[in-house]
């Protein structure tokens, strides 16, 4: 096996041991990047910074400097929505060409704190408005199980990253689904955290009370060891939370006896791909033998949960995205001296920046907010999201987690749903309620289909209850394990 | 027939702390272009704003000065604007939820106490500053975001306002109350106090209220009042002329003196507010509200009563001492050492407040001033032993330096003299040097008796006891 095949837990011990270098593990995943670079899967690279980091890292690890390694020496994509200092932070974009932001968002502080090395900055949908990597002023990102497919999105360069090796671990950004969706469609794992459990200075925002900032990685155990980095209170994000420092690894072997899963009777409906709703209730049936108790549950305002998310993120979107106006920093228009005043140069910049997806909720959002029908959509939006949180928070009385499949098909074919973005919208139906509610969600794979398409299960807990649904996700993986 | 105007004025006050009101920038005033700016307050992608506690303080402290309630649960909202001044398009402010609500100010016109009610108290962050080009044929503009982020409340009133001296007044009580608490210098000439206003006229007594424009652009309370006269009078004329009164926001032309259209109703903006989601509700507990209420210095209202009713301090007198929170303690100072307050309250502004506004100084400027000297200088006055010309003579040097009046009246060789046969030589001189005048009080003319007590007075370098000189001459003349 190749070094950028293996996980960060397994590449560990051996950094300790001094029986490969981070130089090493670096070499391998560029010699991947280059192999693959039709895959897609990253925006830039950052070569020279990694390899200089890789250098000292291998110093410290030689000379026993790393007591407690974490991700030390350990390769690491990030999507291009977080801000590293002095490097392109595109959102998928033309909008920001040339931004260069002048400093690190607190994720990046953290793991460049535990000495990750960062590869470079993957590919997303545009402002990661969207759920297969399509809508990318930089060209879509192609799903490494078979290229003709989409990877998924709005994450899909660090999914497809991961599952295609061209890292070890990576960063990625959850707003509707944003993770979990091309984890599944990957094949990999991906985990959004409860809201406000990570930082989000940095992360360049698009629906801010539903962003999160989450992990990818090929098994759980390693999405455990990379939460423990990203998470904790940051006095520059007011929405973070104060909470005791816990170590996410620990406890993961621990027995699931008796722990409750709830099964959402409205996520196994009419229309979902049978062979994930076969895959999904294996699963469950496998952990039910192991002891868990399994019990349905019903989410009833689940079927709002889409329309409500497309009044809520574009509206918050409509206003994140108006600083983008040519004045500041990246793109501007009338180079050709076009624009004859203001207005003229905040229309031009805006119609050639922004693609059609961005521009689409920019103007549902304008269209939520605008005095006379604010109450008849955005604040019905809130009142229903509430509807949904509470949903959630009876069933969490009730069972410890649940489980459902993480998207309601597998990956689909490029450019098969772009002209229809209704259809694309239904992607998240399963994953956009953990962002309204603010609940942690984690998607594991769970077989393939008959086409080799990977398939996903989803784990959701209640807030700040990652430990618990970090190890019924690695109690599956273990099953699942078995199966093969 | 007659009307009268409805104004309600929309006051922007800057507070005074260190940092701005999201990041951690200076906020000082006049430094070089985009020098205070950091990622938070430029709103480059990615950052987040967190609350200034001590911005949160001064608002409740100002909320509180003007009486208004505080909210125990309040929060941001985002207003939408594209300008290149306001860096992410979109102002943080409060929308529907203020700091502070339902507040008043008594202020005091033409010996009367009128109630104007103040509908709410909001924090937000101020915009940045566009510069344009000097020559016209300019294809671009400047911008220096420096102020961006500088935190601001607005201070909304009711529409309880009816005269534009009333406006002048209000602004000035507002104005004097921040200045009190000290959460703001208010100064217009540094933007750190705009006000804005609202005004439509009505038929006398009438309870409807008619059309309303929206003034703007005026850089002194001096050109409030001024506005709003031209204003009144131009909708009174409209309206003579049959003409409708359209809703719009007019601009203030300092130069020209008067208003003009800026936009209309249909132009205005559609804000867009919406809950800031990147920062959490403001819970404020009852205890800090308390806490905050305990620690107000007394108002200038409270001192004007005890200053008349306990100390006996004539009306005017109390209210130019009030007018300045440093001038009031002063004074304060003074009457512990000594109780003649109307005397003390008399001196004070014959001489200190006439020295502040001949030197466009302000009391923080007299570094040395000293209330024990000061009040010396008042007791030797009362006491008889200088004249009121000499005690004017050597203030300046106690007012600047906070010399001891005794030593300089001693060193200079100032007690008045009292002392008769110091005196009758000096009298008997002017009598005849100046005959005319002598012959004119003879005559019956009494008045001419204070300019020959002047001619005295000259003599002796002001050193000679008036009372003592128009005596002699009287018994002279009889
Ligand atoms: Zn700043």
């Amino acid at each position: 096996m190749q070094l950028n095949e293996m996980k960060a837990h397994e590449l560990l011990p051996l950094l300790k041991k001094k029986e490969i270098s981070s130089t090493e593990i670096t070499e391998s995943v560029f010699k991947q990047i280059d192999q693959r670079k039709r895959v897609n899967a990253y925006i830039s690279i950052m070569k020279d910074r990694a390899f200089q980091q890789a250098k000292i890292i291998d110093k410290k690890y030689s000379q026993g400097e790393i007591k407690k390694e974490y991700i030390a020496g350990i390769p690491m994509a990030v999507k291009d929505n977080i801000c590293i200092k002095d490097f392109p932070t595109t959102c998928g974009s033309k909008i920001l060409n040339g931004f260069r932001p002048p400093y690190n968002g607190t994720v990046i502080e953290k793991i460049t704190r535990h000495l990750g090395i960062i590869v470079g900055k993957t590919n997303m949908d545009e402002f990661a408005m969207g759920s297969s990597t399509e809508t990318s002023f930089f060209g879509p990102t192609l799903n490494p199980h078979n290229l003709e497919y989409i990877p998924g999105g709005s994450s899909g360069g660090s999914a497809a990253a991961v599952a295609d090796n061209q890292t070890i671990l990576a960063i990625g950004s959850d707003t509707g689904g944003s993770i979990r969706q091309p984890a599944a469609l990957c094949g990999v794992v991906g985990m959004k955290p409860t809201y406000g459990l990570v930082s989000r200075y940095g992360l360049v925002a698009f629906a801010s009370s539903l962003d999160q900032i989450g992990t990818f990685s090929r098994d759980v155990k390693d999405s455990a060891l990379l939460l423990n980095v990203i998470a904790g209170y940051d006095p520059n994000d007011s929405t973070s939370i104060k909470s005791e420092t816990i170590d996410y690894t620990k406890g993961l072997e621990e027995n699931i006896k008796n722990l409750k899963i709830g099964v959402p009777r409205e996520y196994f409906i009419e229309g979902i791909d049978k062979r994930i709703k076969a895959r999904v209730q294996k699963v469950i049936s496998d952990l039910e033998k192991e002891g868990a108790v399994v019990e349905p549950v019903n989410l009833p305002h689940t079927k709002y949960a889409v329309a409500d998310y497309y009044i809520i993120a574009p509206s918050e979107a409509s206003s994140n995205l108006a600083r983008y106006d040519g004045v500041k920093y990246g793109y501007r228009s009338g180079s050709s001296g076009s624009d004859k005043d203001l207005l003229s140069m905040y229309f031009n910049t805006r119609r050639e920046g922004f693609g059609e997806e961005v521009k689409r909720r920019i103007l549902i959002g304008t269209f939520s907010l605008s005095s006379g029908y604010y109450d008849a959509y955005y604040l019905k939006a809130m009142k229903v999201r509430t509807c949904i949180k509470n949903d959630f928070e009876k069933a969490f009385k009730k069972c410890d987690c649940l489980i459902t499949p993480t998207s309601p098909t597998p990956a689909f074919k490029l450019g098969e749903k772009t002209e229809d973005p209704l259809k694309m919208y239904l992607s998240d139906i399963f994953t956009i309620s953990a962002n309204l509610a603010g609940i942690p969600g984690i998607s594991i794979p769970c077989g393939k289909t008959d086409e080799g398409l990977p398939i996903g299960l989803q784990i959701l807990a209640s807030h700040f209850q990652e430990k618990k649904m970090l190890k019924l996700a690695y109690q599956a993986e273990q099953l699942l394990k078995k199966e093969m | 027939m007659e009307f009268e105007p409805v104004i309600g004025l929309e006051v922007h006050v800057q507070l005074n702390t260190e940092t701005k009101i999201f990041c951690t920038c200076s906020t000082r005033f006049g430094s070089t272009p985009n020098t205070n700016v950091c990622p938070v307050c430029l709103g480059l992608p990615g950052v987040l704003p967190v609350l200034n506690q001590n911005v949160l303080k001064k608002a409740i402290q100002a909320s509180l000065a003007l009486n208004c309630h505080i909210a125990s649960y309040s929060k941001f909202d985002r207003k939408h604007y594209y300008y290149p001044d306001l860096p992410k398009n979109y102002q943080i402010s409060q929308y529907d939820l203020p700091i502070g609500y339902k507040g008043f100010l008594d202020i005091r016109n033409n010996d009367k106490t009128k109630r104007i009610n103040i509908t709410r108290v909001h924090m937000e962050e101020d915009a940045g500053k566009l510069i344009h080009s000097e020559k016209s044929s300019a294809s671009f503009s400047y911008v220096d975001y420096n102020r961006t982020g500088v935190p601001l409340i607005e201070i909304v009133s009711e529409p309880d306002i009816s005269s534009p001296a009333e406006a002048h007044r209000y602004l000035e009580v507002l104005k004097n109350r921040m200045r009190y608490i000290e959460v703001s210098d208010c100064n217009m000439e540094e933007g750190s106090l705009r006000c804005d206003a609202n005004i439509s006229i009505r038929p006398t007594g009438s309870k409807e209220l008619g059309v309303k424009t929206e003034i703007k652009n005026m850089n002194s309370f001096k050109a409030v009042e001024k506005a709003l006269e031209y204003e009144i009078k131009r909708q009174i004329e409209m309206l003579e002329s049959k003409q409708k009164i359209k809703q719009e926001t007019r601009l203030w032309d300092a130069d020209k003196e008067v208003t003009t259209s800026m936009r209309s109703k249909e132009e205005a903006h559609d804000y867009r507010y919406f809950p800031e989601p990147d920062l959490v509700p403001i819970i404020v507990g009852p205890e800090w509200v308390k806490e905050l209420k305990a620690s107000l210095p007394q108002m200038p209202d409270e001192k004007f009563k005890q200053y008349i009713k306990k100390m006996g301090i004539p009306d005017e007198n109390a209210y130019r001492l009030t007018a300045e929170k440093e001038l009031a303690l002063f004074f304060e100072k003074c009457a512990e050492l000594y109780d003649n307050y109307k005397s003390l309250s008399n001196w004070i502004i014959s001489e200190i407040v006439q020295y502040l506004n001949k030197h466009q100084k302000t009391i923080h400027d007299l570094k040395k001033l000293d209330p024990k000297s000061f009040v010396s200088l008042v007791k030797m006055v009362d006491k008889g032993e200088i004249t009121s010309r000499v005690a004017k003579d050597v203030s300046t040097e106690v007012i600047e330096k906070g010399t001891d009046p005794e030593k300089i009246v001693k060193e200079k060789n100032l007690k008045q003299v009292s002392d008769v046969s110091a005196i009758d030589k000096m009298v008997d001189d002017v009598m005849a040097e100046e005959p005319d005048a002598v012959e004119k009080f003879k005559a019956g003319k009494e008045g001419v008796i204070g300019y020959l007590v002047g001619k005295v007075m000259q003599k002796s370098k002001g050193k000679a006891n008036p009372k003592v000189v128009t005596e002699l001459f009287r018994a002279k003349l009889k």
